[in-house]
């Protein structure tokens, strides 16, 4: 092979690049693929496959390529399994053969070809079962590091990739002949139009065969309709991108190739994960052509036809003496071009009989390639003809087995295609997907004129679906040449016969699989890996099952396919997760007084997507405890500060907006006198408590509730869910105001002082009271809640201000002997009062268990009454609410631990309840614990053994009452 | 996977959230004996064909009560919860 000294459309020879494979210095052009670089530069072994380690060569000229799979280098890293015949060449690529070891020339493990005999069909299956000890430490490693293609980059991969959303009234899937006149039939009458294709270039088959179109070249007449369609601003095209997925809804996957196949200016992601949503679709994908099964058809130098004239005609690539072997009037038809054109066509060999012999080469009507020949590429073929065997020398065997309509995404959504007898191909049915139209080659119709004729057709059926209108246009001319093909599934003779190149599949595993049962498609698929290798089988699906139907003595209809699966071509997760890690998976949810927390060196803390400060270290800390005891004893016995911002709220307004309230709490809130609060619970449909929170309110008709920071989103879709489900004529309507606000909890006995100096003359509220109160020229709100158990207050007031209101809050703390509090001194507070978070709401629990059957009203019907009065829910076989306090008050307890009876084993059966929430409180000088269990309330003073198994903890406990500080309450009522 | 909302038109299924079959409609009333009550809160049929169930397009608050078919994932109808009673 080398490269001819003129010609080739897809290169710019101005530019020569070089580039390296395996460490060889080679040279190519602007515009080449790495594949044509290689056969360009006389390389022809490109790598090993995958089980026998055979010599592999590149075998086609697009991303159905089954052979030719590299590593290729990328800051710094290789990537397996990159497609050289779809990667593009440029300055300074290098790449290296991959599955094999220490080069594809010289690799180790092609050990594994002599032993090939061992190695067919189901050889894991048989041969690693015995003894079972072997399992894990013997077979499985082995099995490891044999399977996979190439190896991962061992390191985090940072580079960009993108993801993107279009939409449009026409998606049209490949820009050969069909696709082009679709796409352009369309755009003209206005439609929005997306055309998506493959290549690099658009044009299909146009840019290799010799057709002509309106009497000029097919890639003339091709790159005036790219041109128009450019030039249109209703038209997308998108070069270098595959459909790889039809899904519901007229969504269609599509992946973008970047940076990573190409050169581009830096920071150019490395691939686009596209989703493309169409209200028509046309697919013209065009078709494949089929490899023939001979013997030894698997060496470098074995090429498809379709692909050797692809790289003569774009890339000037001269494949030396060619002999061609096919089974159909294109393939002949080709090879008559070539050979006009100056290919060096030594023969034509053909099964069938009484073909015309005008060529300018000999053909060989009634024969059959029966071997070639060729350590590490192809040096001569063997045919057999009219009984008579014998060798022709050969640098390139050119196979066509026939074409294969590239049907796949007209059948991702579970529809089955149609065998039809005279092009020996499945060919996809009307309506598989939903307003899909499949068109020219990929409907099996393989002649230039019927993809014309098709594509515009198609275009003018969904311009009427749309409700646009066709322009009238000169329709082109073109060939309109008769497919006849004669099925040539396998050659029978000595030799192994691939089908999959890929994944080392031959005729002979597949009639072995057959033979030992496996005889259903899907079963052969699975014993053999036929279909299973990066591409998928795409050019081995048909001829597998094709001699599978002959082993099992069926039809190939009545064989039927496997399933068409999306991906249509190898999507890489990084493109898939594109936008979904980091930052992007989980954003930052900020509170107006982080920066100030941060300044202060508070750790953050996660809370959902919030952050929120653990605690405020300070400089003879000796660890987080003693910053967290600091910041609970500043609020038991001085003040202390802390945004509550991340509290769910929820704005409710108008006339029934207290019946609401009833209707949604299991207490009253209609009753409720405006400028007050009540503590208020909120059950799921099913009894079960969903959330809890306080309920001011504002006006006669204006309410504001609060929920906790972990349930704000499921409160909000629960209550509109209510409203709109149940009370649409009710005359409320509700709004979140989480961000709205900043809201702050002031609390202590001097939390009065604090904002003695924020108001001057501060509101004299009760307990449980709120109002409007004025700021400056900011309005505000002033709650006197807690959630300490201490004399306190929230203020809130707009969100804007919230950054300043906290650094003064704090000054002013600060002054009087307290300070800002975290989360650590927050959760011991509301456990010294045994007041319940989500830790203790954990979805199973109910008003009973927590002990606040009490606010279960009676009278009235509320989301979860009836549910709630079930058997089960209440009683003494519940895990209820209770305090722990561990006997030693040092010894340290944990959450999540289990409880038995003291003189029980540590096992199931004999469980009493578990831990929900711990702490060590700094007041009472003991560790403290909130706790389920079993008939809890009625077991005050009983001892229990805690045991937590995972961290090899056991204390001895003793059950209490959960509010363990101030039982009464009068430190916050007072 | 495209959804219709009454409020916002056609949008992708990743603005929604998904609650149940639209059974969840039929509140029983508060006094009804507790079979009925089993049978609204777990009880469902498993329809292959035309199907009703019950989306939250999040981001302007609406429920949405679809239909769809189970067997061709196509999505026909969205409306408001008070025009699906
Ligand atoms: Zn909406």
């Amino acid at each position: 092979m080398r490269r001819r000294d003129s010609g080739g459309s897809a290169l710019e020879r101005a530019r020569s690049l070089s580039f390296q494979f395996d460490g060889r210095e080679l040279q190519g052009f602007e515009g080449d693929t790495l594949a044509s670089a290689l056969l360009a530069g006389g390389v022809r072994l490109v790598g090993r496959s995958f089980k026998y380690h055979r010599p592999r060569g590149v075998m086609s000229a697009g991303s159905e390529e089954p052979n030719a799979l590299v590593e290729l280098l990328r800051d710094g890293v290789y990537h397996p399994n990159i497609r050289a015949t779809t990667q593009e060449l440029h300055m300074g690529l290098q790449a290296r053969a991959q599955n094999c070891w220490p080069s594809a020339r010289r690799d180790v493990m092609a050990v594994n070809d002599w032993l090939s005999p061992f190695l067919g069909a189901g050889f894991y299956y048989k041969t690693f079962m015995w003894p079972r000890a072997f399992w894990e430490h013997l077979y499985e490693p082995l099995i490891r590091r044999a399977a996979g293609l190439g190896r991962l980059p061992q390191s985090h991969q940072d580079a960009p990739h993108e993801k993107a959303f279009a939409f449009c009234d026409l998606l049209v899937i490949g820009a050969g002949p069909a696709g082009l006149m679709a796409a352009l039939t369309a755009a003209r009458a206005g439609a929005d139009v997306i055309l998506a294709e493959e290549d690099r270039q658009m044009g299909g088959r146009l840019l290799s065969d010799h057709g002509q179109i309106d009497g000029m070249p097919g890639g003339t007449w091709a790159a005036g309709v790219v041109a128009e369609l450019a030039s249109l601003p209703n038209v997308r095209l998108m070069p270098r991108t595959s459909v790889f997925g039809a899904y519901d809804g007229g969504v269609y996957g599509a992946l973008e190739r970047g940076a990573l196949h190409m050169a581009a200016p830096a920071r150019t992601p490395r691939e686009c994960y596209w989703r493309i949503t169409a209200k028509r679709v046309v697919l013209a994908s065009g078709a494949l052509e089929r490899p023939i099964a001979h013997p030894d058809n698997d060496r470098p130098g074995v090429m498809l036809l379709g692909a050797v004239a692809s790289y003569w005609q774009r890339f000037a690539v001269d494949p030396g003496r060619v002999v061609v072997f096919g089974n159909n009037d294109h393939a002949l038809a080709t090879a008559k071009a070539l050979a006009a054109d100056g290919m060096d066509i030594r023969a034509y060999i053909d099964p069938r009989d009484g073909l015309a012999t005008d060529a300018p080469f000999t053909v060989y009507a009634g024969a059959e390639v029966i071997g070639t020949r060729g350590r590490h590429g192809l040096q001569h073929v063997t045919l057999r003809h009219k009984g008579r065997e014998f060798r022709m020398d050969a640098d390139t065997l050119a196979l066509s087995g026939g074409w294969n309509p590239s049907l796949h995404l007209a059948c991702h959504m579970n529809g089955r295609p149609v065998w039809d007898d005279t092009i020996a191909a499945f060919i996809p049915r009307p309506g598989m997907v939903p307003d899909m139209e499949a068109i020219g080659a990929a409907a099996g119709q393989f002649s230039t004129h019927a993809a014309l004729e098709s594509g515009a057709r198609a275009a003018a059926g969904a311009l009427d679906a749309l409700g646009l209108r066709a322009p009238e246009c000169a329709f082109p001319q073109a060939e309109d040449a008769p497919y006849a093909i004669q099925p040539l599934w396998q050659v029978q003779g000595k030799g192994r016969a691939w089908l999959d190149f890929a994944n080392d599949v031959t005729t002979r595993d597949v009639a072995l699989a057959a033979r030992e049962g496996f005889a259903s498609v899907e079963h052969m698929k699975r014993y053999t890996t036929q279909g299973m290798a990066p591409d998928q089988g795409k050019s081995s699906n048909m001829g597998a099952l094709a001699v599978l139907a002959d082993a099992t003595g069926g039809t190939i209809a009545g064989t039927g396919t496997t399933t068409f699966r999306p991906p249509f071509v190898p999507v890489s997760i990084a493109a898939l997760g594109a936008g979904g890690y980091g930052k992007s998976f989980a954003p930052e949810r900020l509170t107006t007084s982080d920066a100030q927390a941060r300044a202060m060196g508070a750790p953050m803390i996660e809370a959902g997507l919030w952050y929120r400060p653990s605690y405020f270290p300070q400089a003879d800390d000796r660890d987080w405890r003693d910053a967290c005891n600091r910041e609970a004893l500043h609020v038991r016995n001085a003040v202390g500060v802390c945004d509550v911002s991340t509290l769910g709220k929820i704005d409710l307004q108008g006339p029934d907006a207290a019946r609401f309230l009833d209707f949604v709490y299991t207490n009253t809130m209609s009753s409720l006198k405006p400028g007050r609060v009540r503590y208020g619970l909120m059950l799921r449909e099913d009894g079960h408590v969903m959330d809890d929170g306080t309920c001011a309110r504002l006006g006669d008709q204006h309410f504001l509730i609060t929920t906790t920071t972990a349930a704000a989103g499921e409160v909000m879709r629960h209550l509109d869910f209510v409203q709109q489900a149940f009370c649409a004529d009710w005359a409320v309507r509700l709004i979140s105001v989480t961000e709205a606000w900043a809201q702050f909890a002031i609390a202590g006995p001097l939390a009065d002082e604090v904002l003695g100096h924020i108001f001057g003359d501060l509101p004299e509220l009760p307990f449980m009271g709120c109002a409007p109160v004025d700021l400056g020229a900011v309005a505000g709100r002033l709650f006197r809640i807690s959630f300490s158990g201490e004399r306190g207050y929230e203020l809130a007031v707009p969100a804007r201000y919230g950054a300043d209101l906290f650094r003064q809050l704090v000054a002013l703390a600060e002054g009087l002997g307290g300070g800002a509090y975290g989360m650590e001194a927050l959760n011991v507070l509301r456990i010294e009062k045994g007041f319940v978070t989500h830790a203790e709401i954990d979805g199973r629990v109910t008003a009973f268990d927590l002990g606040l059957q009490g606010m279960v009203s009676p009278r009235k019907d509320f989301i979860g009454r009836a549910a709630s009065q079930r058997a089960g829910l209440t009683g003494a076989a519940r895990l209820q609410l209770v305090g722990l306090r561990p006997v030693n008050a040092q010894a340290e307890i944990t959450a999540g631990a289990h409880l038995y009876a003291p003189d029980q084993p540590a096992r199931a059966a004999f469980g009493q309840g578990h831990v929900k929430s711990v702490c060590y409180s700094p007041t009472l000088q003991s560790w403290l614990a909130l706790a389920l269990v079993r008939n809890g309330r009625a077991r005050r003073g009983e001892r229990l053994r805690l045991d937590d198994g995972l961290r090899g903890i056991r204390v001895d406990v003793e059950i209490c009452n959960p509010v363990f500080f101030d039982p009464d309450g009068g430190r916050m009522r007072d | 996977m495209r959804l219709i909302c009454p409020c916002c038109g056609w949008r992708d299924r990743r603005e929604f959230t998904y609650m149940g079959a639209d059974d969840y409609l039929h509140r029983p009333v508060p006094d009804a004996p507790p079979e009925a009550w089993d049978e609204y809160l777990h009880n469902r049929t498993n329809p292959a064909g035309a199907a009703r169930d019950l989306w939250y397009h999040d981001p302007c608050g609406t429920w949405v009560c679809i239909t769809r078919d189970t067997i061709t994932h196509a999505v026909t109808d969205g409306t408001r919860l008070e025009d699906a009673q």
